[in-house]
């Protein structure tokens, strides 16, 4: 027996909440097969990766910590993901809003002033747009693609971070380590929970949410850039800026991603170091398909994914598993819902002879 | 600079353009048939640490080459799995596939980063290599080098001067008239995706067995992701495909020599040249609108089903 894949004459919109927890059902599954066949008892691994991290209020400040990025730069992403504007540099904008906050951070060193934090902020927010504004410049200029520009600019991002950590802003007294002095005192995001480290970045992060939120929903703008990523003729036609549109989606994803940096090094980090984030920019484009480009939804994907991390960092330590595992489960989270979300215009009917 | 430093700058840029050939020479025809992999990264890294495995555990290289192709191979089913048989958007399966094979390549290659290996040899051709300068610039090479070179008038016979090739133009070009012809698109997309996916996994395995025989990880370092801009650069010619590959080789090679020539420049600015070359290069054959529409064939990034138009 076989299986055919029907049209549906409308999408599914059971199917749109559904793929994805059938996702994650399957990527578990695969992961349980996995972890069996490298001679770990599923159960034990299955413990270590996703209950062990997060049995304690330190744990769950640790997820926070970790959703927090990858929400908030899903968002900023999201935004130009609905207008098919495909920002997939956002690991760079994050390391270049990093660098403007800790350039900032460094320059007003030891200062005890109020306003080093929001400072911190602005720059963040500023460094990330202005890496994401080249290759919006480009795209409506020259027609450039920005997959590959915003790609491009994160290596350059990274060697340019190289750089100032082995050179200009290297800690005098740091033993030669690539890393910046640490922050004082007023260049570091206060705790918000006694006994973890979750900070007050998580804060921005739910403000985001809610900002990102009420655009989608009541505003023009969203709606013509939804429109010029289903239909662009529709919207050219429709006389929408389309230019407007590229730009919104870049810069959005770049502040977003530029501030995610700032609450990095402000954050749990403290200094400029190497690397800035375990691949925060690239896992928040998942996080962004996986929550369906929607608030909520992302929220909810960035704290599954988060836990991901944990759990690598968790089977690393207890399992003796390299914490690139958690790379091959983001992967196979993301494969599984691009795959099951056939089902939303499709339906499985089955056949009883084989049709090529 | 005398003349024995040009010739070995020449014979570095022509071996660092090699991985770069392999993989966009391979996207080429998974681009042709009007499917866009930005798989290439993954595909390739997970080529150099199987590679490289293989080749340790074995002792025999070629048979690590072979790995390198069977494992880009692999990972390019699970793309055309999802993108043609389920239809998902190319783009975001491309994404998650470089994803997986970085992640998945760390794991495997973990207790291998400290591992030595003896890389492929150049070839020594009797006679032809004992030349003076141009036995050193033409026949000092090791095999893969020649079968990259081999490769491209192979492609440009099948591309554009074979029944096969024709098919697959057609098919990437209007895949609904290909259909209506009678040609299975389906799989004729799949052929031409395991094809970039083996070429892209030899090119990660040149990297790991004889441009630097070691692993680390993210030893590919953009280089997947330069190989889908020569293809644009290209505008889907082979032929400047190639030229586009030199270029890099020397982009790639020039950092090391600046260097050599006493101008005072962190190393990292010049590790920034190919990345910034690619985007200069995009940027110039992407200015004229036309040039992108014309030459890119009109399906590209389009899923296909036979219902569905």
């Amino acid at each position: 027996m076989l299986f055919k894949l029907q049209p549906r004459p409308q999408p599914s919109q059971r199917m749109v909440w559904l793929s994805p927890l059938l996702a994650i059902a399957l990527m578990l599954l695969v992961g349980m097969v996995i972890f069996t066949l490298l001679g770990q008892s599923p159960l034990k691994a299955f413990h270590a990766f996703f209950i062990e991290p997060i049995n304690d209020m330190y744990g769950l400040g640790e997820l926070l910590i970790k959703a927090s990025p990858l929400a908030l730069i899903a968002l900023g992403l999201s935004v130009g993901f609905r207008a098919n504007v495909w920002n997939i540099g956002a690991e760079g904008q994050l390391t270049i809003g990093a660098i403007a906050a800790g350039g900032v951070a460094l320059w007003f060193y030891e200062s005890d002033s109020a306003w080093v934090l929001p400072l911190m902020f602005m720059a963040g927010a500023l460094g990330g747009m202005v890496w994401a504004a080249i290759p919006a410049v480009l795209r409506t200029r020259f027609h450039t693609s920005e997959i590959l520009v915003s790609l491009m600019l994160v290596y350059v991002a990274q060697l340019l971070l190289s750089w100032l950590v082995h050179g200009p802003w290297r800690d005098p007294d740091g033993f030669g380590f690539p890393q910046s002095r640490q922050f004082t005192e007023s260049a570091i995001l206060p705790i918000m929970l006694e006994g973890t480290r979750t900070h007050a970045g998580i804060w921005l992060t739910l403000i985001a949410l809610v900002m990102v939120f009420v655009f989608m929903r009541w505003s023009v703008v969203a709606f013509q850039m939804r429109v010029a990523g289903l239909a662009p003729r529709a919207a050219d036609y429709a006389g929408f800026n389309a230019k407007r549109t590229i730009w919104i989606g870049l810069l959005t994803g770049g502040a977003a991603a530029g501030i995610a940096g700032m609450n990095e090094i402000a954050g749990p980090i403290g200094q400029l170091s190497m690397p800035l984030s375990p691949g925060y920019g690239f896992a928040a484009i998942i996080v962004a398909f996986v929550g369906r480009l929607h608030p909520i939804g992302i929220l909810l994907a960035s704290l599954l994914m988060a836990l991901l991390y944990l759990g690598g960092e968790s089977a690393q330590m207890q399992l003796a598993l390299p914490a690139a595992v958690s790379g091959v489960f983001q992967g196979l989270l993301l494969f599984f819902l691009l795959a099951t979300d056939v089902l939303i215009h499709f339906r499985l009917t089955p056949t009883w002879r084989s049709k090529a | 600079m005398n003349a024995d430093t040009v010739i070995l700058i020449l014979v570095a840029t022509i071996t660092a353009g090699v991985p770069l050939i392999f993989a966009a020479l391979g996207e080429l025809v998974v681009e042709k048939s009007g499917v866009l992999n930005l798989g290439v990264e993954g595909m390739m890294i997970v080529g150099a640490i199987s590679g490289f495995m293989v080749a340790a555990e074995s002792g025999q290289l070629w048979l690590g080459v072979l790995a390198g192709a069977g494992a880009g191979m692999l990972m390019a089913l699970i793309f055309a799995f999802i993108t043609l048989t389920l239809m998902a958007n190319q783009v975001a399966t491309g994404l998650a596939l470089t994803i997986f094979g970085i992640g998945l390549s760390a794991y495997m290659g973990q207790a291998y980063s400290s591992v030595a290996l003896e890389g492929i040899k150049s070839l020594h051709i009797p006679l032809l290599s004992d030349l003076p300068v141009l036995g050193q610039l033409l026949f000092s090479y090791d095999p893969l080098v020649y079968l990259a070179l081999l490769l491209f008038p192979l492609l440009v016979w099948f591309l554009y001067h074979s029944r096969g090739g024709l098919v697959l133009r057609a098919i990437g070009e209007s895949p609904t008239s290909a259909h209506a012809l009678g040609y299975p698109v389906i799989r004729i997309r799949y052929l031409a995706v395991l094809f970039g996916g083996a070429m892209a996994g030899i090119g990660g395995a040149y990297l790991s067995l004889a441009y630097t025989p070691l692993w680390s990880e993210g030893m590919t370092a953009g280089r997947g992701w330069i190989a889908l801009a020569l293809v644009v650069f290209a505008t889907w010619r082979p032929g400047r495909v190639l030229l586009g590959a030199f270029l890099f080789g020397g982009v790639t090679i020039a950092q090391f020599h600046v260097q050599g020539l006493g101008v005072d420049i962190p190393s990292q600015f010049l590790s920034m040249l190919p990345y910034l070359a690619t985007i200069a290069v995009l940027v110039l054959i992407s200015r004229n609108a036309k040039t992108i529409r014309l030459n890119a064939p009109a399906s590209l990034g389009q899923a296909f089903h036979r219902e569905v138009h």
